[in-house]
């Protein structure tokens, strides 16, 4: 048996998630609770806004660890969870042709029109 | 220690004992719930049980606030809520034993939080219609805190109850070990008697039909022990509860007055 020695700061979750060799990862894995993404609407927010991540058993906990852990100085009204995995992220190794491709394309900003007075949240 | 005085005065008025019995509870849970601080079982849950703990701290100092001010008026004697928390001795503390027992593992803790924090959600709940208007507004406060505190632990009590042969074990450990410290808190004692007699038997059945459905989801055998010990609100202790207090107490006892 092998035994591993973490040092978590408050608020690290350890580095079974960051990378490491991927059969250490698994071992860790199967020991551990999943990963959850943890998404907030504060009071007068519009949307939800991505707060942090959290692990817990099922979806009733990582709300209730969410609550605990982002809501204690009254941070939101709302909370949306999903766990990491199910989260598919952009490669940061194609953000060249991913992104750059719009940085000349000014004339998609539509500050070229004039916006009526009425219209909010532009 | 409390001014002869104060004491006395504590001793032969029933308003004053019956909220330091409320409100040691709250300080003595709360302080049990503390002692997990930097030991929870996940960084999650640590806080989790931190942020219970110090709801239930709130609680017993506006209860202790209350009770000062009462004193204060009663006595000329100007009393804090510090030197009813941190002055009296083990004698003078009206707690249930239930919430002075030690932490135990996760599941005896969940499970001690589950039966005090379901009694406190049925008393607050009258509490909310006292005659009394500083009381009310306490039990107004308080009631949000402890309708979650109930959520919590009901979770953990069906999670590890209805969880894996070793987490149902200790469930049933701990359920027999504290289901004899619950009958205290329901029975009202003569000092509680003018507050809550009409409601008591109310307050009873609601937690035992709460206590027996979560007990049932949680695939935990329901006790039928029915001899329950006692002692607690009439400042009869547990052996661990001087040690409790030293540790608790120690500052103010070592350094009289200290501020920070």
């Amino acid at each position: 048996m092998r035994l591993y020695l973490q040092k978590n700061h408050y608020g690290d979750y350890g580095d079974g998630h960051a990378g490491g060799l991927e059969q250490d990862a698994n071992q860790d894995q199967q020991k551990q609770w999943p990963l959850w993404e943890v998404f907030m609407r504060s009071k007068q927010g519009l949307d939800h806004k991505h707060a942090g991540s959290l692990h817990a058993a099922d979806a009733t906990m990582a709300l209730e660890n969410a609550r605990d852990v982002y809501t204690r100085r009254n941070e939101g009204v709302s909370i949306w969870v999903v766990e990491s995995k199910h989260i598919h992220a952009s490669d940061p190794d194609a953000a060249a042709e991913f992104f750059e491709p719009a940085n000349d394309k000014i004339y998609r900003h539509p500050s070229f029109y004039d916006l009526p007075d009425s219209l909010k949240h532009m | 220690m409390l001014q002869h005085t104060v004491q006395t005065c504590i001793h032969s008025d029933t308003q004053l004992k019956y909220l330091l019995q409320l409100a040691d509870n709250a300080l003595i849970l709360s302080h049990r719930n503390s002692q997990w601080c930097g030991h929870g079982p996940i960084l999650e849950q640590d806080i989790a049980l931190t942020n219970i703990a110090l709801d239930q701290l709130g609680q017993a100092r506006n209860l202790y606030q209350y009770a000062a001010l009462l004193l204060t008026e009663k006595t000329g004697i100007t009393t804090t809520e510090d030197q009813l928390a941190y002055l009296r001795d083990t004698g003078e503390f009206k707690n249930c034993l239930l919430a002075e027992l030690p932490n135990g593992d996760w599941g005896q803790t969940v499970m001690r939080n589950f039966l005090i924090s379901s009694y406190q959600f049925f008393l607050y709940q009258e509490l909310q219609y006292s005659n009394d208007g500083q009381l009310k507004a306490i039990a107004d406060k308080s009631i949000k805190e402890i309708t979650y505190h109930v959520r919590w632990s009901a979770d953990w009590v069906v999670r590890l109850g209805d969880g894996t042969a070793e987490s149902h074990a200790r469930m049933v450990q701990a359920l027999e070990l504290l289901w004899a410290y619950t009958g205290e808190m329901l029975e009202p004692c003569d000092y509680e008697l003018p507050f809550i007699a009409k409601q008591s038997s109310f307050i009873k059945a609601a937690w035992e039909a709460k206590i027996a459905a979560v007990l049932a989801e949680a695939n935990l055998i329901h006790p039928t022990n029915d001899w329950m010990q006692s002692g607690g609100k009439k400042g009869i202790h547990t052996e661990h509860f001087g040690y409790l207090l030293a540790e608790m107490q120690f500052l103010q006892r070592a350094y009289p007055g200290l501020e920070w």
